[in-house]
């Protein structure tokens, strides 16, 4: 299919790669001997944790490394020897045959650039294109990147594109050369599901039209069994298993591997209880002897502290590192507990009503009133005592305001909020501290949530102090109390936030939440920000806590699958607006809204053999301005059912669904 | 504190100018005990530099060195005074202008420029027209002269830190905004605080020596840089040493802060850098 298929010369070929950084009189080891080939055609994954190299790595492939880092092996691309070779000729590389995609769109683009000529700068500075070709090229360009109007869109700049739009030109930046390998580096990860579907259908339609060898790194393991061919798996610096896509996910046989794949919440799972790998990934400065998974290893014995296992064959074209491939089938399954459904017959504890949450804009020398942002715009919701209602959307359709105007946070513009039937919208800060008592939220973010000059202790005892009831509740003991019940040892009360990793973050943050002993719990985002392995630990953490004090939670998460393992009910959100709201089970078999239909459907499912599931829906375009909505029904640009009625007349919420044509897809 | 403890080695310039303002204050804490600016000896008035004044004397035979010595409490008297003003002032205000925002930040903060548009030196002069010279008045203008710094570096700061959860967590959590501001903004905010603490420091000694020079500052017989330098420059070519040692004095005082508040500025960015480390590593979220 490919010219260069028949020679089986890989484009790039990396032999033993090891990059290290120096750190006082010592090197640390980011990346610890890797080899790797790929060849014309091929999607190769690199899939890890954050901090096992996968970057690094593929920086150091590009020449991109900064001047202190280590660099040994040998990287061969097409004839060039890359690791040795002098600036000039890493330039012509870079410019000619390897193509670099970052991960995030709004940070590649130079602001003040017209796109077009952004895109079509390298191939002119290295002499395959004459200047007065530029701007018909970068036409040409955007539009085999699917970007609509690309005649007037080369001429705007990167902020008059939305985030996938630039992903796109950042795309066709990299492909404008004619590159015979790209490196995308988590290329998707900073654009929303329905976005990454399109991108990353386009990424793949490039490679087959232009033939490009691509490698693309990335921590999700659902996008790469949508696009990969080939994968890697890194762990602390070095493979420790790679394969054909389908191996790997039907038969894995690095434990690490295995672990990986069953501590993932899935798309069309059940409620087994998820099975997280235990302890934290490695720092590439503090590394264990032998095998560096060996701490978190199910199967390690006495040999796996001693040697670092080296890659056997295991399969056709699938190797692994570890000293007891053969065993790997006796690992144990995860118990299958499924959770008793709560009944909830009593009176909610949170009831929310026609909450509405809007912004003014204001612009000019006088600062006048010149728009609004509904960035709420009527939801309603229930939480009973016990229940785990999920609440999902895009970025931008108000699901983290909804969270935060709950909990007065932001003050509601209208609607009303009742907490135990006590309605509190128009508290004063004084008067909401009472009813705060028994709701609590969650930050997103554990690295920017915790005050950086306390220590731990004090940070989870200071609702405590401030509601006056630290001695009341038992003050330090009741702080060591908490940190048993989230997991953390007492040994850690003493220490700073900036000592702590993501998940022991996200724990203290919880810990915190449940000080005062809440009822309701508003989780934003609880996970996102963590690895796959720590998310299941915090995702189980909150299920047992949930179990054990009969929380009631508000999970708010863009994560599909995470929220289907969690909740009992799911609401879908799309600018301001719940579009539906259902039973988890109903909401992810029978999907009634055409969104939810195509926000399930463009979800990346970690399943190579899914990969063809039939009745795809790609939507076209991207989430509306909230600050000019469509008129009628706010999805219907991008509905693929859209009728007349749609475009003129809002849909009433009815039924579980807010649609003028519900139905099955 | 540890960290800056602990970066301050590799900033030699800065170990410098601490060794240098160490044995200043030192001398100026005991002058006393040391020397007596006052005694005079018009039998050997402006000799230059010798064995028995090592700054040689002035018109009236008094030791400049002991002058010298006592001025520095003038000087750093005035400084530490002038900056305790202008951060009493300028951080509420920074806090209350950040924090809050809205009507609260206009009126505060346009009281700030009203500030900033006079210039220091003349405002000091008009303040000192008005209340009479002394120690206290040349303090206190000085002092109102610094509110403008320290109020838009800590509402800088305050915007920044109003947006982080951890700030809006206290919130959560039922925190009243008093509580918030003094125990959890303002321990995030003090890197530029203390920076801009050291560079006032420079900045008021120089207007106090500035002040005397004029000829408004702190009344004589009491010994002040500024007002030996006034003198001495009369005195120019008989006795070069009598205005240039107290000058060089000055000079390094002021270069010594500067050394200073720059290794504290850089120490401080570095550390806030490393706090981000692991954020910045995660590369994948």
């Amino acid at each position: 299919m490919t010219p260069s298929a028949d020679s089986r010369a890989p484009v790039l070929s990396v032999r033993g790669l090891t990059v290290g950084f120096p750190a006082g009189r010592r090197v640390v080891q980011a990346v610890r001997g890797i080899d790797l080939d790929i060849f014309a055609n091929e999607m190769v994954c690199v899939v890890g944790e954050s901090g096992s190299g996968k970057s690094v790595a593929a920086l150091a492939i590009c020449g991109l490394l900064p001047p202190n880092a280590v660099l040994g092996g040998a990287i061969r691309l097409g004839g060039t020897d890359i690791a040795h070779a002098d600036a000039a000729t890493l330039r012509r590389i870079r410019g000619r045959d390897v193509g670099f995609i970052f991960q995030d769109p709004a940070t590649t683009l130079n602001p003040v650039m017209m796109v077009g000529r952004q895109i079509a700068e390298a191939p002119v500075v290295h002499g395959q294109l004459a200047p007065a070709q530029a701007g018909a090229r970068a036409v040409a360009l955007l539009r085999e990147v699917d970007i609509p109007d690309p005649e007037g869109r080369v001429r705007q700049y990167p902020h008059q594109f939305s985030g996938g739009m630039r992903q796109r030109a950042v795309i066709a930046m990299a492909m404008a050369g004619r590159p015979r390998l790209i490196i995308a580096d988590e290329p998707t990860t900073a654009l929303d599901v329905t976005v990454q579907a399109q991108v990353l259908a386009m990424l793949n339609r490039r490679r087959v039209e232009t033939g490009a060898a691509v490698l693309l790194i990335t921590h999700d393991l659902g996008v790469v069994a949508e696009v990969a061919d080939r994968v890697m798996v890194t762990y602390a610096g070095r493979i420790v298993e790679s394969g054909p896509v389908d191996a790997i996910f039907r038969n894995p046989r690095h434990p690490y591997t295995r672990a990986l794949l069953r501590s993932m919440p899935r798309l069309d799972g059940d409620d087994a209880r998820l099975d997280p790998i235990p302890g934290q990934p490695p720092t590439p400065a503090a590394l264990p002897s032998g095998c560096a998974f060996r701490p978190r290893c199910a199967m390690s014995r006495a040999r796996c502290a001693q040697d670092d296992p080296a890659l056997r064959a295991t399969g056709v074209d699938h190797h692994a590192a570890c000293h007891f491939l053969e065993e790997i089938e006796t690992l144990p399954a995860p118990a299958a507990t499924v959770r008793a459904p709560d009944q909830g017959g009593a009176a909610p504890l949170l009831d929310v009503r026609d909450l509405r949450v809007h912004f003014a804009l204001r612009s000019g020398p006088l600062r006048r009133r010149t728009g609004v942002v509904r960035a709420v715009d009527g939801v309603s919701l229930t939480l009973r005592a016990g229940e785990t209602l999920g609440l999902v959307g895009e970025s931008g359709c108000g699901k983290t305001t909804t969270g935060r105007a709950i909990m007065g946070l932001i003050r509601a513009t209208g609607g009303e909020v009742r907490v135990d039937g006590q309605e509190i919208t128009g508290f004063s800060r004084t008067r909401l501290r009472a009813v705060r008592r028994h709701m609590q939220y969650v930050f997103q973010d554990p690295y920017s949530s915790l005050n950086p000059v306390r220590t731990v202790a004090e940070i989870v005892a200071e609702p405590l102090r401030i509601h006056g009831l630290f001695d009341e509740m038992g003050g330090m003991a009741r702080v060591a109390e908490l940190f048993d019940r989230v997991g953390l040892s007492r040994s850690f009360m003493n220490r700073y936030p900036r000592e702590f990793s993501g998940g022991q973050k996200q724990r203290i943050g919880i810990a915190r939440a449940l000080a005062l002993q809440p009822r309701v719990l508003i989780l934003d985002e609880p996970v996102a920000a963590l690895d796959v392995s720590i998310q299941a630990q915090i995702v189980n953490l909150l299920q047992d806590l949930q179990q054990q004090l009969g929380l009631a939670y508000l999970f708010i998460a863009h994560d599909l699958a995470v929220v289907r393992h969690i909740s009992d009910r799911v609401a879908v959100m799309y600018l301001g607006r719940v579009v539906e709201e259902a039973e988890k089970d109903t909401l992810y078999t029978r999907p009634a809204h055409p969104y939810t239909q195509s926000l399930l459907s463009a979800a990346p499912i970690a399943d190579p053999a899914l990969r063809a599931r039939p009745g795809r829906i790609v939507l076209t375009g991207e989430i509306p301005n909230p600050a000019s909505p469509p008129r009628g029904c706010t999805f219907h640009p991008r509905c693929f059912r859209a009728s007349e009625i749609c475009r003129t007349e809002a849909p009433r919420f009815a039924g579980g669904v807010a649609c003028h044509h519900p139905g099955a897809a | 504190m540890k960290r800056i403890l602990n970066g301050l080695p590799r900033h030699k310039g800065a170990c410098l100018g601490i060794a240098f303002l160490g044995v200043l204050a030192l001398a100026a804490c005991f002058a006393g005990l040391l020397v007596d600016p006052l005694a005079q000896d018009l039998a050997s008035a402006l000799e230059g530099p010798s064995a028995e004044h090592w700054f040689g004397t002035d018109e009236l035979g008094r030791d400049i060195l002991a002058r010298v010595i006592y001025g520095a409490r003038t000087s750093l008297l005035t400084a530490a005074g002038a900056v305790a003003i202008a951060a009493a002032l300028g951080i509420p205000i920074g806090l209350i202008a950040g924090y809050f925002g809205g009507w609260r930040d206009t009126v505060l903060m346009r009281f700030v420029d009203v500030l900033l548009a006079l210039p220091g030196i003349l405002f000091a002069m008009a303040l000192i027209a008005v209340l009479g010279r002394s120690q206290a008045t040349a303090l206190v203008a000085v002092g109102l002269t610094g509110i403008p710094g320290f109020a838009r570096v800590t509402r800088a700061e305050t915007l920044a830190l109003r947006t982080r959860e951890f700030v809006l967590a206290v919130e959560a959590f039922g925190g009243s905004s008093t509580y918030s501001i003094f125990r959890t903004v303002l321990p995030n905010a003090w890197s530029p605080i203390l920076v801009q603490t050291v560079v006032l420091a420079a900045v008021a000694i120089l207007l106090e020596a500035a002040l005397a020079f004029l000829g408004v500052g702190i009344p004589p017989p009491t010994p002040s840089w500024g007002e030996m330098l006034r003198t001495g420059k009369t005195y120019l070519y008989d006795s070069p040493s009598y205005a240039v040692l107290p000058g060089l004095v000055l000079t390094l005082t002021i270069l010594s802060l500067d050394a200073i508040g720059r290794a504290l500025a850089s120490i401080l960015r570095e550390s806030e850098g490393l706090h981000d480390a692991p954020l910045a590593e995660a590369g994948a979220p």
